[in-house]
């Protein structure tokens, strides 16, 4: 997936003193030379961020596997799974903790993706699809298929896929006057959000005292312990969706300069916005389905990753990492920074995200450069 | 053959950069019976236009006459409420939209650069009818956007952010992207109503070198009627969305014609640097008796 | 405006403002007869205004699951008959239903307005500004935490909450150049609402005892809880909403000049501070002591005003004068179709406002052709 997004295409500031220089005094020499020196700082920055962010990944899957003891039994398992001699494998690594943050890294991954295709589509850095309602629709669909239909499991997961996909393309429908605006597809979204947290709320009255609990916990999102079939339909589905990422990306560089502008340069805006959107719905329904609508992940990988390279566009492959950073952390957290209380990941991230958001928003706004 | 107009622009790799390339373009955009509508609101109406291929065309006219509207007619972005817009004979409508856009490029109104972008990312963008599915840069874009950069004048801006810049700057690069683009026709919405005289003078420059060395057909909305004249080999004058005059600025820029399509008195002199037509306003508080007695007799 | 003499400042503003169609015409015919027809036009709709909400009170009291035919309800508000059941019904179940209903349904129209007002945009409600999620995470911490049950012993708490929430919202959106705009504030409240969800929830999972008292206060609803200790709590409300209410009728002029924009307003005499904090305390007071007492409903405050907007103009005058009757009518409204759409079973008047309301904004916003949307 990265290698098309990686391509020589994308450009940054200069950050370095060295490269200042250097383009400086290249366009002394050749008119091409500039913008490429530039681009290539550019990329140099690039691949240092996302190494960092790599890296970051890993120290945080190995402290989530060998979280609570058991080190010297994760490396067993990971050399049996590697086929090197001396290695052994182990049930709590390979069935309790490996899919846990195996399904973590994906779907951290898918729902940064989508919260980063949302918000440069229609360009506004806090519309994202865990606050239009699209994730909110996946509980309620869940909500009924495990209140009324009384099914669970992959049944559920149906339903919640079914419902996000549903009021994406209410949201879609509705807001749809001529054309999308971002603007009109934030409000109706909004709108659909608190119709359907109404409806939650009042199957939440009518269920059985013990049903409530598997309801609540399908309204914040949970990782829970997987198995590996549903991490490998997660990971499938990403595979599948990668290229359709690529393309949209490509859109995106003409779609963010405008609807006229985007025309002129041989884009058919409607088509390609709704391109964008039905690839960022995807990729939140099929995460949802499995884990969830895991507050605020979505949201805040766009921002973040942008924040690390600024000027270069919307950074999807930096969007992704993070998201998968932010959903790894939040469940070590949700696992173990709450003493003995072992509560699901969707909380974790409500409760650091509400705040980081409010922050967002107060900075954004003062800077003008707003909603 | 296959139905695709044809420019004159292959060199032996069927990609030349076209600063390179000495034939002038010769592609015919012109309009029959257009319509164009917001809305089921008509603004233009029934419009019969031919830009000439390789000439400065100007189109003026008072505020919501619909030049605004006709550009996005011919750049098709706009969908023709009755009528056609004919590029090369066939309707613009009907060509992939991504062989229009390496033929006609449009800079709107007050465009608007995302977020933090460099001006060497800008220009880049203007590649993008030429690659893809996927980002494919090659070194051809390389050059063309360094080509394009150097034409502007912007070429020390290239790692700058473009919202640091000013405004003389700024579309000096939207330029530059449009030149990166590469287009045989280049329609520009008021590319210098923000921007003071100096930079006005040194766009509409700019302009200019664009159409005769590369032979690009431009076609411009301009508030000036009086830059107009001196820039424009064709000046096109609307008025309510109607055609009001079309030729050379000598021949179209009279006193009459002010008079009836901008409501205004005004003189129509020689300009004294370049000889073209200069329109000289008389409002109301400075009418010389002389002048009253002229215009009433 | 002919530009030979300047207009009479004042007497344009008020034409302007009482009525669209009246301000077209009012350029050209004389003062008093403009103002003597915007003035009869908003008499017309405030008596249709009661009209409708006497026809919603005669519902409430005569429909439910046991229909009690109006002769009946007349009877029995007149000469109670102890021991008839029809007379219990009406006067110790849906009496003070309905009284209920009518106090925080003018107290949600009237917020709604005064927020509308305030912020100069059509979208603004409490419910989509955090105030409800406030009050919900106070209430189920007042629950958790301090064990409290009752409805009526919720009601500082959800009050306490629900200002908070509404400082917080508007603080954060009213940052920046351009103030509080549509889309952040709803962003914002968005978001706030998010975070304190997530609050509510780990309290609901930790602790089961407490899911069960919450999650039936937290549908807005005017089922049982007008009566018995619900009567104490409204009874203890009421002086806040009374001032709130007091507040919302002096703001009224002051929320014309600030629809025309912060330096025309300025420039007409008006003290922007001053009267964005009155308008706020009002909001605070209102909307909190209706969510305090009936538990979260959105959208009434939202829909009152523009229900009343195509008949009254936008004077926000004569807006919160028919906002106290609309927005009672509109609640209680709600609770009847509540009571007869699953008899014998009841949906909460707060679902019902929820179901109508989403699809009646969602209808607004594809309309407004207004700045910023």
């Amino acid at each position: 997936m990265s290698a098309a997004l990686l391509s020589p295409g994308a450009s940054g500031p200069d950050v370095s003193p060295g490269s200042a220089r250097s383009s400086g005094s290249s366009s002394a020499h050749a008119a091409s030379g500039a913008p490429a020196a530039a681009r290539r700082a550019g990329r140099r920055r690039t691949r240092r961020v996302l190494g960092a962010l790599v890296l970051l990944l890993l120290v945080a899957v190995g402290a989530s596997l060998t979280w609570g003891g058991l080190t010297g039994e994760v490396l067993g398992h990971l050399g049996a799974l590697l086929g090197l001699p001396g290695g052994e494998e182990s049930f709590v690594v390979g069935t309790l903790r490996l899919p846990r943050v195996a399904m973590s890294v994906l779907a951290g991954v898918a729902f940064g993706l989508s919260g980063t295709l949302f918000q440069t589509v229609l360009r506004n850095p806090l519309a994202s699809p865990d606050v239009l309602g699209i994730s909110g629709g996946a509980s309620l669909a869940a909500a009924w298929a495990i209140l009324v239909l009384g099914v669970s499991g992959a049944a559920v997961s149906a339903a919640a896929f079914g419902g996000a996909l549903t009021v994406a393309a209410a949201i879609y429908l509705l807001s749809w006057r001529g054309g999308v605006s971002g603007y009109r597809f934030v409000l109706v979204g909004v709108s659909l959000a608190f119709a359907v947290s109404s409806g939650l709320g009042y199957l939440l009255t009518r269920a059985a005292v013990d049903e409530v609990r598997a309801v609540l916990v399908w309204t914040v999102g949970s990782i829970g312990t997987p198995r590996w079939s549903a991490v490998g339909l997660l990971a499938g589905a990403l595979v599948v969706l990668a290229p359709a990422v690529a393309v949209a990306a490509h859109r995106l560089r003409a779609l963010e300069l405008g609807d006229d502008l985007a025309g002129g340069l041989g884009v058919r805006p409607d088509l390609a916005r709704l391109g964008v959107l039905a690839v960022g719905v995807a990729l939140a329904a099929v995460a949802t389905s499995q884990v969830g609508p895991i507050a605020f992940v979505a949201f805040v990988s766009g921002p973040i990753a942008r924040r690390l390279l600024p000027g270069t566009g919307p950074a999807l492959p930096a969007s992704a990492l993070v998201g998968a950073v932010v959903v790894v952390l939040a469940e070590l957290v949700a696992q173990h920074g709450l003493g003995s209380l072992e509560v699901p990941v969707g909380i974790v991230t409500g409760l650091v995200g509400a705040p980081y958001l409010l922050w967002l928003l107060a900075t954004l706004n003062r800077k003008g450069h707003g909603a | 053959m296959s139905g695709r107009p044809t420019g004159e622009r292959s060199g032996p790799d069927g990609r030349q950069p076209r600063g390179h390339d000495p034939h002038p373009r010769s592609h015919d955009l012109r309009t029959v019976g257009l319509d164009l509508a917001y809305d089921d609101r008509v603004v233009v109406h029934d419009l019969d236009l031919a830009i000439p291929p390789g000439l400065i065309t100007a189109v003026v006219g008072p505020n919501g006459c619909g030049k605004s509207t006709l550009l996005r007619g011919l750049a098709r972005l706009l969908r023709p409420h009755a009528g056609q817009v004919l590029l090369d004979g066939h309707p613009v409508h009907r060509l992939p939209s991504r062989q229009v856009a390496e033929l006609i490029g449009i800079l709107p109104q007050s465009p608007v650069a995302p977020d933090g972008i460099t001006v060497a990312d800008l220009v880049g963008r203007g590649r993008y009818p030429h690659q893809g599915w996927f980002r494919r840069w090659t070194s051809t874009d390389d050059q063309v956007v360094g080509d394009a950069l150097a034409a502007t004048g912007t070429a020390d801006l290239a790692a700058r952010r473009v919202d640091e810049l000013s405004g003389g700057q700024r579309q000096r690069v939207w330029l530059a992207m449009a030149l990166a683009q590469d287009p045989d026709v280049l329609l520009l919405d008021e590319p210098t109503t923000f921007l003071d005289v100096t930079h006005q003078i040194e766009v509409l420059d700019l302009l200019t070198d664009l159409n005769r060395q590369r032979g690009t057909t431009v076609v411009m909305v301009l508030h000036d009627l009086n830059l107009a004249a001196r820039y424009a080999d064709h000046l096109v004058v609307l008025a309510d969305g109607r055609l009001v005059a079309a030729g050379d600025p000598a021949d179209v820029l009279t006193a009459e014609l002010v008079a009836s399509a901008f409501g205004l008195t005004a003189r129509v002199v020689g300009d004294p640097v370049t000889g073209t037509p200069m329109v000289v306003p008389v409002g109301r508080h400075h009418r010389t008796p002389s002048l009253v007695a002229r215009d009433l007799g | 405006m002919a530009g030979d003499s300047r207009p009479d400042r004042r007497w344009f503003t008020e034409v302007m403002l009482t009525s669209p169609a009246a301000a077209v015409a009012g350029l050209g015919a004389g003062r008093t007869s403009v103002r003597g027809a915007v003035r009869r036009r908003l008499l017309v709709t405030l008596l249709v205004a009661a009209g409708l909400l006497l026809l919603a009170v005669a519902a409430s009291l005569a429909l439910g699951a046991r229909p009690i035919p109006l002769a009946t309800v007349l009877d029995a508000l007149a000469h109670r008959v102890p021991g008839d059941v029809d007379h219990s019904v009406v006067l110790d179940q849906r009496l003070p239903r309905t009284v209920l209903g009518l106090v925080v349904g003018a107290a949600l129209g009237l917020a709604g307005t005064l927020m509308q007002g305030v912020t100069r945009n059509p979208l603004a409600d409490p419910g989509l500004l955090g105030v409800n999620a406030g009050a919900s995470v106070a209430v189920v911490l007042a629950i958790a935490v301090l064990g409290v049950t009752a409805p009526a012993g919720f009601v500082w708490f959800a009050f306490a909450g629900a200002a908070a929430a509404a400082a917080l919202v508007y603080g954060v959106g009213a940052i920046g150049r351009e103030g509080a705009t549509p889309v952040k504030l709803v962003l914002a409240g968005t978001a706030l609402s998010a975070g304190l969800t997530s609050v509510v929830t780990l309290v609901l999972l930790t602790d089961t005892a407490a899911t069960t008292s919450f999650r039936f206060w937290q549908v807005g609803s005017l089922a049982g809880r007008g009566t018995g200790d619900g009567a104490t709590a409204l009874l203890a409300v009421a002086p806040f909403l009374l001032v709130g209410a007091l507040l919302a009728a002096v703001c009224g002029r002051s929320l014309d000049l600030l629809s025309l924009g912060d330096d025309l307003a300025r420039s007409l005499g008006q003290r922007l501070g001053r009267t964005r904090a009155l308008v706020a305390v009002a909001v605070v007071l209102l909307a909190g002591g209706a969510t305090a007492l009936a538990g979260p409903i959105a959208f009434v405050g939202l829909v009152v005003p523009h229900a009343l907007r195509p008949f009254v103009g936008p004077s926000y005058r004569a807006l919160l004068a028919g906002s106290v009757l609309i927005g009672p009518a509109v609640l209680l409204s709600a609770d009847v179709v509540g009571r007869l759409v699953v008899r014998p079973g009841e949906l909460e008047a707060g679902l019902v406002v929820a179901l109508v309301g989403a699809p009646v904004m969602i209808a607004m916003v594809r309309r407004a052709k207004l700045a910023g949307l």
